[in-house]
């Protein structure tokens, strides 16, 4: 007769212990490059920054560190309309780009079908030239007496952006409205892109099963499609904002004095001032303000939820 | 008094194609209220395509759509009395589980959906995971989530488009007692898409069998099983042994016919062939239905039974029964299914035996058909 018996419980064998030493340190070793770049390119200039921002002296002799905090609220009270505004257009930037990105991302992931892959590399073809010279294309576009000018003119949307103060004098360029239209130009695939992404990966039986349980069109964006694109909203307008609030080239070439942007502060101070302390401090203020406002933003959008 | 119709489904010459394809040839079905009616065939023979266009997901090439007296043929899904049962249940992951439930009701307007939802998730064993978020449920969760999400609307059609194709056989089987057990209990017409014909056959009051965008065969699960009408219905549903025969004489209520060497008797009734003297008819008899007996004992088989001699090519013991396959001159590969109640130990492969069967239990089909119609397909749905 056949018996069956309990095997005795098995000894842990030597070679079955998974971390040999070489083996454990590899993942390690891989992070090096990265870590290297970010030491180097990141964490260096950024304590190099910070020291540069306490220092005081001139150019002639030399600067040192004093602790000299003062710099910072010197910059803040001095450029603070300079901070508002870039706030101001970087929001209005990005809200246009949303504006106009989600309808085109919602086209290509649910509508375009064969024609998908062809819009997207018309959303991505600009990238093929510089952004500077994109920029500076849209000075022609917006000179004085070019079609957008007089087009705009004889419809009379010029008397109303003039009364709303986004342009003046009968002229579109050197006024907030070509900056702000600047920036969402250049930022717009910036948004589009992971609009898309996140909108395609939605599957299309979840607006099939809102319509089988009474939803709208309407309803079923509402309720699921747009709820679902969030993870893409969030990262779409950070991915605008951020940038979008730091730029200076939309603001110097298309705008005027009157819509210097913290970022043209920043470029004067650092090239042509060579006030580098508060260029520095204005700097890190940037980035404190970017960071708080993004916390705060991602809180509340509490995209963490959306798996 | 006239008797509640609200819920009868009645498609009249509805068909689909897609561009050159035709996905479901003109369509004649009426789906009585409360029934529970299943649609079974193989993966692309247009049974869900007709699941879609009573939800209103597709729009018919031809034909109409009926719910009641209600012609619906052109309303879109969320004005037509009716929910569906998703494949892959398309829950909506960023709500969770009470308000994927309760999702129906909001829409139309319903304000406290409270006292509703909750009872509706006790129906489905859930109250517990209400506040869960559907990845946070099991595959079978999933699935009732998904039901009670479409029930709590009390459609007057529930469509179940395959919704137990991604469980696992046991959790299969009782869930398929659960949804009988919940149809019987709301009384609403349900119609279910499967391939699974086992699953077609424990469930539904009615089955239509599907092929190729047509209906082959409707009926209750067991006249479809014991009087196919077709190859693919015989052997889709269940095994069935076909033998090609000719007819050769008629007497009485029979139908005589030569096979092979020997004769077999056929009930004229359980024909669904002509059959003119010297004409072709395919003979089925299910693989249970036969009776094994050793060839040296052929003389105690009582005389009005129909008989086929051969040879065991092979036999597998599984439990309840022995499965045999038998090598006969009619038909190559006879397959008999015998229950382990006195096993003859001389039946082994290479013996010779006796098939025989009651003449009842034989159904005869056309001849001009494919034989091996319906087989392939059931092998694939099991790869």
């Amino acid at each position: 007769m056949a018996t069956v018996t309990e095997a005795p419980p098995l000894a842990p064998t030597p070679e079955k212990k998974p971390p040999r030493k070489r083996g454990r340190w590899t993942p390690y070793w891989l992070l090096l490059p990265g870590l290297l770049w970010l030491i180097v390119f990141f964490a260096l200039p950024m304590i190099y920054q910070g020291s540069t921002s306490v220092q005081t002296g001139s150019l002639e002799e030399g600067y040192k560190v004093t602790w000299h905090f003062s710099t910072y609220w010197d910059a803040l009270s001095e450029y603070w309309p300079q901070f508002l505004r870039s706030i101001l257009y970087a929001g209005s930037a990005t809200i246009l780009c949303l504006i106009l990105g989600y309808p085109l991302a919602y086209l290509i992931a649910f509508r375009a079908g064969r024609w998908r892959n062809l819009v997207m590399v018309l959303v991505i073809a600009p990238f093929f030239t510089s952004f500077l010279i994109r920029t500076l294309a849209w000075k022609t576009i917006l000179a004085d007496s070019g079609p957008v000018v007089s087009t705009l003119n004889s419809l009379h949307i010029l008397d109303v952006t003039n009364a709303l103060g986004w342009t003046a004098g009968d002229r579109v360029l050197a006024t907030p409205l070509a900056v702000v239209c600047g920036l969402t130009y250049n930022f717009l695939p910036f948004m589009i892109l992971p609009l898309y992404t996140s909108l395609e990966r939605i599957d299309g039986r979840l607006h099939e099963a809102a319509g089988d349980l009474y939803a709208k069109p309407w309803t079923t964006f509402r309720k699921v499609t747009f709820p679902l694109s969030m993870p893409g909203v969030v990262s779409g307008t950070l991915l605008t904002f951020i940038p979008a609030a730091g730029d200076f080239v939309n603001a110097e070439l298309l705008g005027s004095t009157d819509t210097r942007m913290i970022g043209n502060v920043i470029q004067t101070q650092f090239l042509r001032i060579l006030d580098y302390p508060t260029a520095a401090a204005l700097s890190f203020i940037l980035m404190a303000a970017i960071l708080f406002m993004v916390t705060i933003y991602i809180r509340r959008a509490g995209t963490e939820d959306l798996v | 008094m006239t008797t509640d119709n609200s819920g009868d489904v009645r498609l009249s010459g509805i068909s689909k194609t897609y561009g050159s394809f035709t996905a479901v040839h003109p369509l004649e079905l009426t789906v009585p209220q409360g029934s529970f009616f299943a649609l079974l065939g193989a993966s692309g023979c247009g049974k869900t395509t007709t699941l879609r266009m009573i939800a209103g997901l597709e729009e018919p090439s031809s034909g109409t759509v009926h719910l009641g007296d209600q012609e619906v043929t052109h309303l879109p899904p969320y004005k037509r009395p009716v929910n569906t049962v998703f494949q892959s249940y398309a829950l909506f992951p960023h709500l969770d589980i009470f308000e994927n439930v309760a999702f129906g009701l909001r829409r139309r307007g319903i304000k406290s959906v409270k006292k509703q939802v909750e009872d509706m998730l006790e129906l489905v064993q859930l109250g517990e995971q209400a506040r869960k978020k559907p990845h946070q449920l099991s595959g079978g969760q999933q699935q009732r989530v998904a039901v009670a999400r479409a029930l709590i609307n009390t459609p007057k059609v529930l469509l179940l488009d395959e919704p137990l194709g991604a469980l696992d056989l046991k959790l299969r089987r009782q869930m398929q007692l659960e949804l009988k057990r919940i149809q019987t209990e709301v009384g609403i017409t349900f119609i279910h898409v499967t391939h699974d014909q086992e699953e077609a056959m424990t469930m539904a009051d009615t089955v239509a069998v599907m092929n190729a965008g047509r209906v082959e065969q409707l009926g209750s699960p067991t006249d479809l099983y014991e009087n196919p009408n077709t190859t693919f219905v015989a052997n889709f549903l269940g095994t069935s042994n076909l033998i090609e025969a000719e007819v050769d004489s008629k007497s009485g209520d029979d139908i005589v016919l030569r096979a092979g060497g020997g004769k077999l008797v056929l009930p004229e009734s359980r024909c669904g062939a002509p059959t003119t003297t010297g004409g072709k008819v395919l003979v089925g008899v299910r693989p249970e239905k036969i009776s094994l007996t050793h060839a040296d004992d052929a003389g105690e088989i009582a005389e009005n039974r129909n008989r086929i001699t051969g040879k065991i090519a092979d036999s597998s013991f599984i439990g309840v029964s022995t499965q045999y396959v038998i090598d006969s001159p009619v038909c190559p590969e006879f397959e008999v299914y015998a229950q382990n109640i006195d096993r003859d130990a001389r039946l082994v492969p290479g013996a010779e035996v006796v098939l025989h069967w009651n003449p009842a239990h034989t159904f005869g089909l056309d001849a001009a058909q494919d034989i091996d119609a319906g087989v392939a397909e059931v092998e694939e749905e099991a790869a």
